[in-house]
Formats: structure tokens, C-alpha cells, sequence
């Protein structure tokens, strides 16, 4: 059968050239939807961490957020009891080295630290088979939101107006308002206050994990961190230094370790894992499953956590990640955040420029 | 069966299509998790990385065959710019198949992280913690997704306009093992042989 058109002849190849212009076109635009570029509604992690920098300023080489804290250097004694639940190497008996972080919250690393009542452990254990658990904790029991959609949203209520250089109370008080689950967050903040100590403080995973045994049964899990020191606030926050936390932990880890006791809470079935902002019953069982003991501190800048991205999703074999909508949320935002500060470090070109002095201190 | 110098070998032919599934799946995984927020970024990323070195695997095989079995002349009426250009693209195709995942394991060990295939199959770092590094890489594995990205694009536009517009017998090469059409010199009709394109071609009338 001769085809009756010549491939040369115009129709044929206007036809022919459709056809390839569409399968660019379509496969193109593909491509940029699922690449965010022609999704402008969608949340991206570099809009969450363009919003926490129109927040508190853009500090180069520094965390997005959390930026200003210390390196703390020690170790895991795991005593085995969290062994029946997950298979993680760090839960054998024995010693696991840690490099972690204390931290406030905010994107301003030369924010005082009365400015805020929470302060932050980031911890990451370095497993002998290579094999890593970091996790990012806070010195409160629940999260504010449930949702990065509801973070973004209160981010965006708590930008400061540039006309007075603070949070336009109406948009805060609309933000919670329109969020009722910010509630038991609203009332532990009522009456916390900013801590003199990192390390008289309790620091919660808030998101919920999941443990996996021998066997492949999984458990619900949340954690804190119960510190042995428990004096009174007072002996330190003295008036006129900003920098009290860092200069309290030296003075204390002078005099000898810090320790606190990993405590595991088991949920019951039914126990909400996708939800930060709700706590589980008190009667939950709680395993003790070590004793973090950290020895010695260093400057963030020229210490070893420095260049630690504390990705709450970094997980070892034996602990998983839960449904908790915020777990991915952190682990893409922290990824921008350690591509943002580290090409800066590398001076990268398009990267915000060099230090900037803090002169934005309140 | 005998090798028709014509025709790229079965191998290379399954190889072809194989990767040019997995490369697509992931160029759009990957831009589709550092993207999200969501669950997906999470099972995205879990796909990312075993895919990536399943890619590698796959590349390397591939440059192998390559390499021991020549692929079939170009047309040879075939304009000399668009001889280059076909080459320039095949190789700079083969370069990034190689270096993104290798430049995504590098960028990974110099990030400081394990390079987690699985829960918990474990890849040795390739490069020493540095955080420059980490963002050299990182920022690279971004520049050349793109690059490979219109490198495909522009394969696979020349592969239709080769099989649609020339009809030249270069995109049935790929999708069958023979040639319909001997490569011809200036030729201005089709043969009788040919059907009315490239997917049909093998009607015997």
C-alpha cells in the first residue's frame, strides 16, 4: 500500500509538527506542575522558609529558624528497655555518641533568649552501623498547629507590619481565632516563662513516631527528654545579658555532665498520631529507655552541629515516621533551610550576602 | 541471531526504554518532592534514592553495550549540524544518566547524612563531610535535573520529528529491531515498503 500523502506534503507535516510541539508541551508543563513553578496555591518548603526570613530577617549562614543556640557534645546510654519495641541499634544496651543542640526559636540568631519562653534539644545519635537517629525537640508538650498549612497561615499572622516593627495584633488574634486547635498550646504558653537553664527544661518530640520490632509489629511512640537537674530558676538571667542559656550550660557543664532520662510513651490504640496539638492521656505507659548525658558545649559557629541538619526524618531501622502531616513539612523545610545557609557558607553566587550584624537586636 | 548493523541490539533497545521510563519517573520525583510538603515528599524521597542508583547500575550496563555494539548510522542525508547535535545530545545524555546519582550520593555523604536505600540497606558516603560541598552538589543535582530535563525534551522531539516529519527510519531503530527503511540519500518519496508512518511500518501490503 503506497500512502497516498507525501510525508513532504504541507498538511502531513503541519499535522506531524502538532503532534511533536504537543508532546513537548504537554510533558513541559507537566513537568513544571509537579515542579511547583506553574502550582502557585501549592505550600513549598521554600515558601515556608521565604516566611520564617520575612519574619526575623535573613541572617546568612544561619538557621531559618532556631538560629540562634549552642553544640552540645556526649552521649546515649541506652539501658535496653525500649529493646522490646524497636529494633534501632541505639535502644541495645550500651553507649551511642550524640552531637546536639540547644536552640530558641526565631530566625534572629541574636534574639535574647528572654525573648521567648521555649527553648529546643536537637539530637543526633551516631549509630555504630552507620545508620543515624536525629530528632528535634521542644520544650513544650503540644504544637501550636496541626497542619504546615496552619503553620504557614500563623507565620503569615505574625509577620511583623513594617510600620511598627511588630505582629499586627488583629491578624494574631483572627489567626487563632480561625484555630481552635492552637488551644491547649495557648494555655501552656499563658504560663510558661522563659527558662534560665537549657538544662533544667523537659523537651517533647511533639509529632508522633513509630517503633518497629523483631517481628515487625509496630507501636505509636512520642518521647521527651526528662532532665536530673531541677533547681529553681534565678541564678542565672541576669539583667543586661541576652546570652544567659549559653553561658549557663558552660557554667554548669564546667562543674560536670547534664544528664536526662528518655522517656517513651506508648500510645493505646485509637491514641491520635497525626496531631501535635493534642496530647495522649496521662495513664499512657512510659518506658525509660537510657540516659543522655552530655559533656561538653561549643559555639554553634564553629561546632560540630553547625553543619547538622537535626531533619526529624533522619531515622534509624526500628523507628519510623507516623502520619503526623508536620513530620514532612519539617523534613522538606529543614532541607531548604540547610541549602540556604550552607550555599551561603559556600558563597554561592545568588546567595543572601556575607553576616549580617545585629543590629536588628530588640 | 546475526547483528544488523541497522538496528540497535535487543538489549540496547530494553535498556532504552527501561531507563527512559525510570529517568522521566525521576526527574519528576524529584522535582515533585523538594516541592511538596506533604506525605509525598516523604515517599517520594524513599523512591528518589534507590532509583537513583538503580539508574546508575542501569547506566553503566547500558554505556557497556553501548560501547561493544555501535548504534546504527545516522541517515546519512542527514544534515551535518543535526549529526552533531544528535551526538552532542546522546553523550551529554549518558553523562548526566552517570553523574546525577553519582552527584546525589556525593552531595548526601557531604551533607553529613547516611545514605539510606531502605530502612535499612546503607550506602557507604563517597565524599568527605564538607558543607560547601554539600551546596556545590546540591545546587548541581538541581542544574543538571533541569539540563537532563531538556535534554530529554529535545530527544524526544528530534526522535518524533525523525520519525514523523523524516521518516528516515532513526525512531524505529529504537522500536523495533529492523529497520523498514535502509537509510537513503536524499531520497524524496517514500518507498512503497513504508506505511503511512513509523508505528504501522512493519505491515507487510
Amino acid at each position: 500500500m503506497h500512502d497516498p500523502t507525501s510525508p513532504h506534503s504541507p498538511p502531513r507535516r503541519i499535522g506531524s509538527w502538532t503532534v511533536i510541539a504537543t508532546a513537548v508541551a504537554v510533558a513541559a508543563v507537566s513537568f513544571g506542575y509537579v515542579g511547583g513553578w506553574l502550582a502557585p496555591h501549592r505550600l513549598t518548603p521554600e515558601k515556608l522558609v521565604n516566611q520564617l526570613q520575612d519574619n526575623a530577617g535573613t541572617f546568612a549562614g544561619y538557621r531559618r529558624n532556631h538560629a540562634k543556640g549552642v553544640c552540645v557534645m556526649g552521649y546515649f546510654d541506652s539501658n535496653g528497655g525500649a529493646q522490646p519495641y524497636s529494633v534501632a541499634q541505639v535502644f541495645e544496651p550500651g553507649r551511642t555518641p550524640v552531637v546536639g543542640r540547644f536552640a530558641i526559636p526565631g530566625g534572629n540568631p541574636y534574639a535574647p533568649d528572654s525573648s521567648v519562653p521555649i527553648r529546643s534539644m536537637a539530637l543526633r545519635f551516631a549509630l555504630a552501623n552507620g545508620q543515624q537517629w536525629r530528632t528535634g525537640m521542644n520544650s513544650m508538650p503540644v504544637f501550636p498547629v496541626a497542619t504546615p498549612q496552619a503553620f504557614y497561615a500563623q507565620l503569615q499572622a505574625q509577620q511583623p507590619d513594617p510600620a511598627t516593627g511588630k505582629p499586627d495584633p488583629a491578624k494574631v488574634g483572627a489567626f487563632f481565632a480561625a484555630h481552635p486547635e492552637t488551644a491547649a498550646f495557648l494555655a501552656w504558653v499563658k504560663t510558661a516563662k522563659p527558662s534560665a537553664s537549657f538544662a533544667t527544661e523537659n523537651y517533647w518530640s511533639l509529632n508522633a513516631f513509630v517503633f518497629v520490632d523483631a517481628n515487625g509489629r509496630r507501636q505509636a511512640v512520642r518521647w521527651r527528654m526528662v532532665p536530673e537537674a531541677a533547681d529553681a530558676d534565678g541564678h542565672a538571667g541576669k539583667a543586661g545579658d541576652a546570652d544567659y542559656l549559653a553561658s549557663d550550660l558552660a557554667a554548669r557543664l564546667a562543674q560536670g555532665p547534664l544528664r536526662w532520662h528518655l522517656q517513651v510513651t506508648l500510645a493505646n490504640p485509637g491514641d491520635p498520631t497525626n496531631d501535635a496539638t493534642k496530647t495522649w492521656p496521662d495513664d499512657r505507659r512510659t518506658i525509660d529507655a537510657g540516659t543522655l548525658v552530655l559533656e561538653h558545649t561549643e559555639p554553634q559557629d564553629s561546632g560540630p552541629c553547625r553543619d547538622i541538619n537535626y531533619d526529624p526524618l533522619v531515622l534509624p531501622a526500628g523507628i519510623a515516621a507516623s502520619d503526623d502531616p508536620l513530620l514532612p513539612a519539617r523534613s522538606a523545610a529543614y532541607a531548604d533551610s540547610y541549602l540556604r545557609r550552607t550555599s551561603e557558607e559556600a558563597h554561592l553566587p545568588g546567595t543572601a550576602a556575607a553576616h549580617t550584624p545585629p543590629e536588628k537586636m530588640r | 541471531m546475526k547483528t544488523d548493523p541497522n538496528t540497535f541490539t535487543l538489549a540496547a533497545r530494553v535498556l532504552h526504554w527501561l531507563m527512559a521510563v525510570l529517568i522521566v519517573a525521576m526527574l519528576f520525583i524529584g522535582v515533585g518532592m523538594v516541592a511538596s510538603v506533604s506525605e509525598r515528599h516523604e515517599w517520594l524521597l524513599a523512591i528518589h534514592k534507590p532509583l537513583g542508583i538503580a539508574i546508575l547500575i542501569l547506566a553503566i550496563v547500558r554505556l557497556t553495550v553501548r560501547l561493544r555494539h555501535p548504534p546504527p548510522p545516522l541517515p546519512a542525508d542527514l544534515p551535518a549540524i543535526q549529526k552533531l547535535a544528535a551526538l552532542a545530545s546522546h553523550w551529554l545524555l549518558y553523562f548526566l544518566m552517570l553523574a546525577m546519582p553519582l552527584i546525589g550520593w556525593a552531595m548526601l555523604s557531604a551533607g553529613g547524612y547516611p545514605v539510606m536505600l531502605g530502612t535499612s540497606l546503607r550506602l557507604p558516603p563517597i565524599f568527605p563531610v564538607s558543607p560547601v560541598a554539600f551546596a556545590v552538589l546540591r545546587q548541581l543535582h538541581g542544574a543538571f535535573a533541569m539540563l537532563l530535563f531538556l535534554t530529554f525534551l529535545v530527544h524526544m522531539a528530534a526522535a518524533l520529528y525523525h520519525g514523523l516529519i523524516r521518516r528516515d527510519g532513526v525512531l524505529s531503530s529504537m522500536l523495533r529491531g529492523r529497520k523498514t527503511v535502509p537509510a537513503l540519500i536524499g531520497y524524496t518519496d517514500p518507498p512503497a515498503a513504508e506505511g503511512t508512518n513509523e508505528v504501522d511500518a512493519e505491515r507487510t501490503d
